[in-house]
């Protein structure tokens, strides 16, 4: 449906725009003045051309921070996304339970994230936390702030614990959606329980997974407070992420012109992620019209 | 195919029963024939939807116990009843192809894939949806689609039933000619028992062999078209089916006539003892009433004229009373001095809203 | 006021939704727009009411161009098929909610609200809110509040469509006097041409986005100015048959063959399509001239008081309406009659050469 075309339109747009620019585009261009030169205080800029973002593509450092973060952004998906499913389709349609429900799915997404990390933190500490004390008595050895495993296994944990609730809510709002006569006709023509969430769930599920999946990759593909606060990026550089490195760099070495190339081909990556996952939902959408 | 048979069925949907008000089905008994078309006929809320689900199984009835060919189903689900539904929005598989939906059943069932591709491509042709075999389901229009979801009932062969809750709702008036003819077809051809829920009485006539008319969680007649036409058992079916419904209007008894404001109409039929202190009523079809210059009638004063091509409805005043009469299509209405012909073979008499029967 | 829609064009992307319409609605007059699901009835009053702007073309307020001017600033009422009222609030405060909006005194807000309420038969449930409303009294409250807000132009989109049979043949015979009191210009779309007919008033028919013909709805029942129009506004559909009409006889292909009498003489030698309603189709060769036409019979229906008998001859399918009971056998052969003094004559385009109610041969 095409609206009316109103000049006056534009007057309500500006406030937007101008906030817009200010928080995002003014900083970003900063970036993109930064990331062509170099400094060394005061003040002084000296044209670098594209040399950081040459040293930053070639550089190992910035490999393996990619790498962790693509195997954590996979692993995330691979557990959220089916497990959400797996929830959102053990929760009851109608009746009593649902509020009760709906109420504690949505309570881990109350939660500020640098608290997450830090009840986390705590948890799986060997001296105090509930966790570690446990899995310390029980014979287990487990330390986050030694071993790799142990420290990935944490974050992944605690990610998971966050976030699948965002999935199931998403999910339960596609099936909710679907009419009872579906069931009915699935049972009717014999359907199994395979089946019915093969041919009637999921095809009516498949918009709201998209978005779910968007959502969770951009979010874990940007993941930093959490980590920070548990392993802050360790032990050694086992749990940095891009976007500690970043810091990193950037505040730690006070690395300008390298960090800033190394933040717009990050922001490059997730443009480009976007971009094809808003390709495939709107060439969904053409198929199903 | 089975025949139906429904015992002292009732249902509530409360989980404690007061009173008999609470139930939204109240008892009913009814032996419905193998390959027989029944239809469901009633405005919402009389209960027909209720006796729907309890006959596929989503409900179990709070009372009595349902049959398909002697075997109680009363506790059974819906998919061991071998029942066949097809619902007021089409239901697909979106992302299954018109072939895939129409296999689907066979499939789940495990029967062998050359069987499945000859029930299948019968079943198409049968419904004329061959050409689409290929097309995927989604994106047929809702006739076609409604037409899928008949398809994979009738792919089956062991069908008990066919169930049919107001399916035509979404369909042009155009197609719903066509589509209603090709169910009447196959019924005939196939004689498979079906069951039709609407709230439509041009649907539910022209589909049925036998139509039950439901009221306010009642079965208020069973009978055949004409029968509902000719002589309606309650003043109910007499309003609900036919359109203008018939006139009713009160009147009492002088000898063998009744009468009206004044003026006697025969009754050709006559009729049997009245109830003593019974409220009576004369009905009369609008079909059966004439007007005319000459005659013996009443005179009667015309009111209005709705003319809808075919035919026109004249409404006319006799003193207080008002009658609906329809005229033909190249039949002139006298604009003064209107006298009103009444079909003594078609007067109906009720007391108390039940039609006192004849003599 | 006249709403006169000139030359009016909708197209999205290269979709045509609307084209070339031209109509002229008079105040206080009922105006059915018929036609078929996706004819182009909502896109036509989407552009009436200014929730879309036309493509091409303008739209006229008594003389005054409104294309472009939003449909807040326009006092245009809307009903639609779903039943849409203020959940919340109490049918006399849905109701009085235009008004409301309006800032009218309250004296006149409640006198406006009682006397919607008491046309649409709504008194016993003002304190009701909708929810604990059939579906029928809700409807009713969408009208009511449509008609207290006193609009220029009153939109009805199939407002009748979710009802049951008999609650509709109720308030259509309601609605024209409600219709001729209120004196707004009123459009009603619906794709039942009995419905049309019930409500008089005048009918444009659609057909893919166009306006096939529009004037008072009985003349355009009986002089269809061409197929479609023809073919729109009959239910059952209008039954078709290819002939050529030369030298006095009417034929199709060696099957038939018979003298054209009545409206079949009325027009120049030529091939042709007739059309003939289902009630003119004949079991009964009840008058001379009938033609005779053996069938083969497909469905029979049976509504109690009259018998739909589907026919098949030369590839076509035809419909019979008769009154009475009438139970053929199936597959069997019988001999159907057709009517020549109540045959259409369509010529190749589709366009109407003679018909039972046009003076011949010239219209």
């Amino acid at each position: 449906m095409n609206k009316w075309s109103d000049n006056r339109a534009w007057w309500l747009v500006l406030p937007v725009v101008l906030i817009v620019a200010f928080s995002a585009v003014i900083p970003l261009m900063t970036v993109v003045n930064y990331s062509f030169q170099d400094t060394f205080g005061n003040n002084e800029f000296f044209w670098e051309g594209v040399g950081w973002f040459q040293e930053v593509l070639r550089s190992e450092r910035f490999h393996s921070a990619m790498g962790r973060q693509f195997l954590f952004s996979f692993i995330i998906l691979a557990i959220e996304i089916p497990l959400g499913i797996v929830i959102a389709l053990a929760m009851p349609r109608k009746g009593f339970w649902v509020p009760f429900c709906l109420i504690l799915m949505a309570l881990p997404l109350l939660i500020p994230w640098n608290v997450v990390g830090t009840i986390w933190q705590i948890f799986g500490r060997i001296d105090i936390g509930l966790l570690g004390a446990f899995l310390d008595n029980i014979g287990v050895e487990y330390n986050y702030t030694q071993n790799t495993l142990d420290a990935w296994v944490t974050l992944v944990v605690m990610d998971v614990w966050h976030w699948t609730s965002l999935v199931v809510l998403l999910c339960y709002a596609g099936l909710q959606s679907i009419p009872d006569a579906y069931y009915q006709a699935a049972r009717i023509d014999g359907a199994s329980k395979w089946a019915t969430f093969r041919y009637i769930q999921l095809p009516k599920m498949n918009r709201v997974l998209l978005i779910a999946v968007l959502l969770r990759f951009m979010d874990s593909f940007m993941i930093y407070t959490e980590p920070f606060v548990v392993t802050g990026g360790g032990p050694g550089n086992d749990t940095t992420f891009l976007s500690i490195d970043l810091v990193q760099m950037a505040i730690g070495q006070f690395d300008l012109g390298p960090a800033a190339a190394m933040s717009l081909i990050y922001f490059l990556i997730i443009l480009l992620f976007s971009w094809v996952f808003f390709t495939i939902m709107s060439y969904l959408d053409r198929v199903e019209n | 195919m089975a025949r139906i048979e429904l015992n002292h069925l009732a249902h509530s949907y409360m989980p404690t029963i007061q009173s008999p008000e609470e139930f939204a089905l109240k008892e009913l008994n009814h032996v419905w024939e193998d390959g027989g078309a029944y239809a469901l006929l009633g405005p919402s809320g009389c209960g027909k939807t209720t006796l729907l689900n309890i006959i596929s199984g989503l409900l179990i009835p709070t009372h009595g116990e349902i049959r398909f060919d002697g075997e109680d189903v009363t506790r059974k689900a819906t998919e061991a009843r071998n029942i066949a539904q097809v619902f007021q929005f089409p239901v697909i598989y979106d992302t299954m192809s018109v072939y895939d939906n129409l296999a689907f059943p066979l499939r789940n069932r495990g029967v062998a894939a050359n069987d499945v591709d000859r029930r299948v491509r019968e079943i198409a042709e049968l419904l004329e949806l061959s050409d689409t075999l290929k097309h995927k389901a989604s994106g047929l229009t809702a006739d076609a689609k409604q037409k899928i979801s008949l398809g994979r009932g009738l792919v089956r062969a062991d069908v008990s039933a066919i169930l049919f809750d107001e399916p035509l709702t979404v369909i042009d008036p155009h197609l719903k000619w066509q589509l209603r003819s090709q169910l009447k077809h196959l019924h005939k051809r196939f004689n498979y028992t079906m069951v039709y829920v609407t709230h439509d009485q041009t649907e539910a006539l022209t589909f049925a062999d036998k139509v039950v008319v439901m009221y306010d969680g009642a079965v208020v007649q069973m009978g055949t078209p004409e029968e509902l036409f000719e002589r309606p058992k309650h003043t109910f079916v007499g309003y609900f089916i036919g359109s203008p419904g018939m006139n009713v209007v009160p009147c009492h008894i002088d000898g063998d006539k009744a009468m009206v404001a004044g003026h006697a109409f025969a009754m050709e039929q006559g009729f049997s003892k009245i109830p003593t202190g019974a409220s009576l009523e004369v009905g009369i079809r609008p079909e059966f009433l004439s007007l005319s210059r000459e005659g013996s009638g009443p005179e009667v004063s015309i009111q209005k004229v709705e003319d809808l091509g075919r035919f026109k409805v004249a409404s006319v005043r006799l003193e207080e009373h008002e009658f609906k009469v329809m005229v033909g299509e190249d039949q002139e209405v006298p604009t003064d001095g209107a006298r009103l012909i009444v079909d003594p073979t078609h007067v109906n008499l009720y007391a108390n809203s039940h039609l006192v029967e004849e003599a | 006021m006249t709403l006169t829609l000139e030359n009016v064009w909708k197209t999205v992307g290269d979709e045509v939704h609307i084209a070339e319409a031209n109509l002229s609605l008079e105040r206080g007059t009922l105006n059915t727009l018929l036609g078929s699901t996706l004819s182009g009835k909502t896109s036509l009053m989407r552009l009436m009411a200014g929730l879309d702007k036309p493509t091409r073309g303008r739209v006229l307020f008594d003389g005054q161009d409104v294309t472009g001017v939003r449909v807040q600033d326009r006092n245009v009422a809307m009903v639609y098929q779903q039943f849409i009222n203020y959940p919340a609030l109490s049918v006399y405060e849905n109701i009085a909610s235009p008004l409301r909006i309006a800032k009218a005194p309250a004296d006149e807000i409640d006198r406006k609200v009682r006397d919607a309420a008491a046309m649409m038969k709504l008194e016993p449930m003002l304190e009701r809110t909708p929810s604990e409303l059939s579906g029928g009294q809700q409807q009713r409250t969408a009208l009511a509040r449509a008609l207290v807000k006193g609009a220029d132009l009153v939109l009805l989109d199939e407002p009748l469509a979710n009802l049951d049979y008999k609650l509709r043949e109720e308030l259509r015979e309601e609605l024209p006097k409600v219709f001729a009191e209120s004196g707004a210009v009123f459009v009603y779309a619906t794709t039942e041409p009995t419905e049309a007919l019930l409500l008089g008033g005048n009918t444009a028919t659609l057909h893919e986005g166009r306006v096939t013909q529009f004037g008072p709805t009985l003349d355009i029942y009986r002089n269809p100015g061409n197929l479609l129009t023809a073919d729109v506004f009959s239910d059952p559909p209008m039954n078709t048959l290819p002939v050529s009409i030369r030298g006095g006889v009417v034929s199709h292909g060696e099957i038939l063959s018979a003298p054209a009498t009545d409206v079949l003489s009325k027009v120049p030698d030529g091939d042709y399509v007739i059309g003939f309603r289902p009630n003119h189709l004949h079991l009964h060769n009840r008058e001379a001239g009938f033609i005779a036409v053996k069938t083969r019979v497909a469905v029979t229906e049976i509504t109690g008081s009259e018998s739909f008998v589907h026919v098949d001859f030369g590839g076509q399918r035809w419909v019979s309406l008769t009154h009475g009971v009438r139970e053929v056998e199936i597959d069997s052969n019988i001999e159907v009659y057709l009517e020549p003094s109540k045959c259409f004559v369509f010529d190749a385009a589709g366009k109407l050469v003679a018909g039972p109610w046009t003076a011949g041969g010239e219209n």
